[in-house]
């Protein structure tokens, strides 16, 4: 068979695939010529230092994915394999496809296999009835899922970006989250529905590919919102949000698509869509964070420990709401100093809840005010998102201000 | 590297689809786009363009613009006139003459209920209420038409289609009085029907967001009656005004149920307002029926004063929707909105009162079909007095019921946000009740069933 070389198109894509990749300091694949937008100061001790092939935040070997107590039984028992987050995705939506006849997988550009991959597959596999492209227009998508979940499907929407999720809130909003409330004793739901969208920052995202709308969401009763961190959980979130007779807004972080690489359990399993999880213990200062930015709270955590030889507790949100409070407060009950941590913009972000939450319940155990290190208020202009997005050196430093309080 | 995995794409791709198919909802659309990357410029003897957008279009050396004026008005089918005739004896009424006056009494229902929550809205005696008036005939005929099993999504002004389906006196009273007999326990506003039982999804005033759903169900239904044919055929059945059409859902929606071929009605009910604004404010075109074409919709435009017009059209759409494995179909019925827009609306400011009186008179859907009733000898005075008389002391009847009855319990509030109530919930329930506990002379519990105690979380889902 004849090959034929790659046309413009193709091409152009899988090298922004390439592109799209996090930083890895260690590949060879960064090379200086390729990215010289995006240089890192040379003799930078805390920034640039996150390095997704060797945080214990990622399982790199199948003992310690597997000895996660929150995998059932025979999950735990089985097999690993080390796949990035976009192939836990795939898995948790094949799986779901496969066991249960009412999935759809639908969105723009899903059938080809998603411009993160993520769909890969799926269409070819089970079908376009069930894994399909959809016009162009959010607001109609996912008024389409409502509808399909009301009439009993469990569909799987996608937008491309969460960026142009905008055009669908009246949908998310109004409708989705309010079916089942409204109905009543009539008996409408659209539980079924999850909408998936890649989220936050990739390096070079600028305005409208860069951004983290899930406080806009947790202010919105009915809906869940789930961020994972790492293809295990993401695998595990994913398939209990398709579980869940509760409509889901599923975040993924697109930087950790390609860069979150670990062992992940080969069967199929669910992860609780209202517990934290705690990372890593420690006595000093909680830090509560949630997908991408827990990478730099863990490097930030290593540095200050060492550096002022103090002991902080990680803890990672996972389900942004309903959110698991109790956790977060025993956690701050014992150490007494708090600090939250996400991209987007700090005012009446999902840290303006967990720092009222904390000051609410946990108000005489406190030594330090609680602390937000989040995005400015601004917009992610292109070349300023390493001043916008909180780093490892903001971190550290909010971990020396609390401490030093 | 990055060369291999573009080839590796490509070459799945190849193998898997051939280009032939395009254009049909089942083709793979990435034919498509593979045969946009294939397509080569048309040859000098082609008539026809090869860009992947259009595929039929033809070349043409004259620079001429398609002008909207330059077509003639979409035609308004009607099976009578309005003085009841049947126009065309030979295709005729398709009615038995028990199912002609079903329909009427259900219209004149309707009409009374419509008189007196009006008035009773009037008296403070409920918070809210829009009326039907002029529109009758699209609701209860298109209703008459569909299957029971057809899923239907309406707009608010649809009060026909309820009762045309079953929905009782008894179920509209506890609804518009939000008591704790009401199916959606009191939480909407009134007029925000719905019932699973008849297959009706709950009102939400949230203009044509329903449009892209009634797709969405449609689709569901195709593919559930694909994996199940046993269960009969089913189609979504969706309402709404031509303001709500102007709306970004209404183009979401019959662009993604024409491009997956869902087995849907759209109802377009366009009755010249929308609260204030003439249909010259709406749109320039042909009315809504017009769009169709654009979208690969198969459309009529009807003449929603002829309730046996809307049964046919409805009909004939609903065989066509599930042809060829499904399509959307588009129904623009025109009528006049003789009421005002709610009871919250003074229609008077806007347009003249003797234009409202004029459309009441020289036409509407009621008395054409009483007409076209009594030149049939089935119908006459005595017969309207009765059934008027009749219908007005059921609905009184369960106007008293409903309005004597509780509020339903206050866990209600908080119940059905998600599947379970959540910790947070929980601890709202029991902040909200210590406050009321604490400060028994601020609030009225008692409306509330089961008062105080209605609040408990053991007794909550």
């Amino acid at each position: 068979m004849a090959v034929k070389p790659p046309v413009m198109r193709a091409l152009s894509r899988s090298l922004s695939l390439r592109l799209r990749q996090a930083p890895r300091p260690s590949s060879p694949c960064s090379s200086k010529q390729l990215r010289t937008y995006s240089n890192e100061p040379t003799k930078a001790r805390l920034n640039g230092s996150v390095d997704y092939s060797s945080t214990p935040l990622l399982n790199h070997i199948s003992q310690s994915c597997l000895a996660n107590p929150e995998l059932p039984q025979h999950v735990r028992q089985s097999k690993t394999k080390r796949i990035n987050l976009f192939q836990a995705i795939n898995e948790a939506m094949r799986h779901a496809l496969q066991t249960d006849e009412r999935v759809l997988v639908f969105g723009e550009d899903v059938q080809f296999g998603g411009v993160f991959r993520c769909t890969m597959g799926l269409a070819q596999d089970f079908g376009n009835e069930r894994v399909f492209n959809t016009p162009l227009s959010e607001q109609g998508l996912v008024g389409f899922a409502i509808g399909a979940a009301s009439e009993g499907m469990r569909p799987i929407a996608e937008i491309q970006f969460a960026d142009y999720v905008f055009p669908a809130f009246d949908q998310l909003i109004n409708e989705c989250a309010k079916v089942r409330y409204r109905a009543g004793d009539t008996g409408m739901d659209c539980g079924g529905v999850v909408v998936r969208m890649p989220s936050g920052g990739v390096g070079h995202g600028a305005l409208y590919h860069s951004q983290s709308p899930e406080a806009l969401f947790t202010h919105v009763p009915g809906l869940r919102v789930v961020i994972p961190r790492s293809p295990v959980q993401a695998k595990g979130l994913l398939l209990a949000a398709i579980a869940s007779n509760d409509p889901v807004i599923f975040m993924e972080p697109k930087i950790l698509y390609r860069a979150a690489v670990e062992q992940v359990p080969i069967g199929s399993y669910t992860l609780p869509l209202d517990r934290a999880e705690i990372l890593k213990p420690g006595s000093d200062l909680t830090i509560v964070s949630y997908g991408t930015p827990l990478y730099t709270c863990q490097a930030a955590i290593e540095a200050a420990e060492k550096d002022f030889r103090c002991s902080v507790e990680l803890i990672d949100l996972r389900t942004i709401y309903p959110w698991d409070r109790a956790t977060v407060l025993e956690s701050v009950e014992k150490t007494g100093r708090a600090i939250v941590v996400h991209e987007s913009m700090m005012n009446a972000g999902v840290g303006a809840e967990i720092a009222a939450t904390i000051q609410e319940q946990a108000f005489l155990r406190l030594s330090a005010p609680v602390k937000r290190v989040a995005g400015w208020a601004t917009h992610t202009g292109l070349v300023y998102e390493k001043f916008i997005i909180p780093d490892v050196t903001r971190v550290y430093d909010a971990i020396k201000q609390s401490l030093d309080y | 590297m990055s060369l291999r995995y573009g080839t590796r794409i490509i070459l799945r791709r190849r193998g898997l689809y051939a280009p032939a198919y395009v254009n049909t909802s089942q083709s793979p659309l990435l034919a498509r786009s593979w045969q946009r990357w294939s397509s080569v410029a048309a040859s000098p003897a082609s008539e026809r363009v090869l860009f992947p957008g259009a595929l039929n279009s033809k070349f043409t050396n004259a620079l001429e613009f398609t002008r909207p004026s330059a077509t003639e008005a979409i035609p308004t089918y009607r099976v009578m006139d309005q003085y009841g005739v049947v126009i065309d004896e030979h295709s005729g009424v398709d009615t038995t003459d028990e199912e002609a006056l079903k329909l009427y009494s259900h219209m004149v229902t309707l009409s009374i209920m419509d008189l007196i929550m009006f008035e009773a809205q009037r008296q403070g005696r409920l918070s809210f209420y829009m009326v039907s008036a002029g529109e009758e005939g699209i609701t209860v005929g298109s209703a008459s038409a569909l299957n029971p099993s057809d899923v239907v999504f309406a707009q608010y002004r649809e009060t026909g289609v309820f009762i045309q389906r079953g929905f009782t006196l008894d179920q509209f009273m506890n609804q518009l009085f939000s008591n704790c007999k009401d199916g959606g326990k009191g939480r909407n506003m009134p007029v925000h029907y719905g019932s699973r039982q008849l297959n009706i999804h709950t009102i939400s005033s949230t203009l044509a967001t329903q449009i892209p759903h009634s797709a969405g169900a449609a689709y569901a239904l195709k593919l559930q009656n694909l994996q199940r044919p046993d269960l009969p055929p089913r189609i979504s059945c969706c309402y709404f005004g031509e303001g709500a059409a102007s709306e970004g859902d209404f183009h979401g929606a019959l662009n993604i149920a024409a491009t997956r071929a869902c087995p849907v009605i759209f109802v377009c009910r366009n009755n010249g307002f929308a609260i204030s604004t003439p249909t010259a404010d709406q749109y320039r075109g042909d009315g809504i029926a017009s769009r169709g074409a654009g979208y690969g919709i198969q459309t009529i435009r009807v003449d929603g004063n002829d309730i046996f017009a809307v049964r046919k059209a409805i009909k004939e759409a609903r065989r066509r929707a599930l042809e060829d494995g499904g399509k959307p179909i588009l129904v623009e019925a025109m009528a006049y909105r003789v009421g005002h827009h709610s009871t919250s609306d003074d229609s008077y400011a806007y347009r003249q009162k003797v234009e409202v009186e004029d459309w009441k008179r020289r036409d509407n859907p009621i008395t054409r079909l009483r007409k076209w009733l009594e030149d049939r000898g089935l119908w006459d005075e005595n017969k309207e007095k009765e059934l008027r008389g009749k219908a007005r002391k059921e609905i009184l009847i369960a106007f008293d019921k409903a309005e004597k009855e509780k509020k339903p319990a206050l866990r209600h509030a908080f119940t059905d946000v998600w599947e379970t109530l959540t910790e947070e919930q929980k601890a709202h329930m029991n902040e909200l009740r210590s406050v009321i506990e604490r400060y028994p002379e601020e609030y009225n519990t008692d409306e509330y069933e089961g008062g105080l105690d209605g609040l408990k979380i053991e007794d909550s889902k």
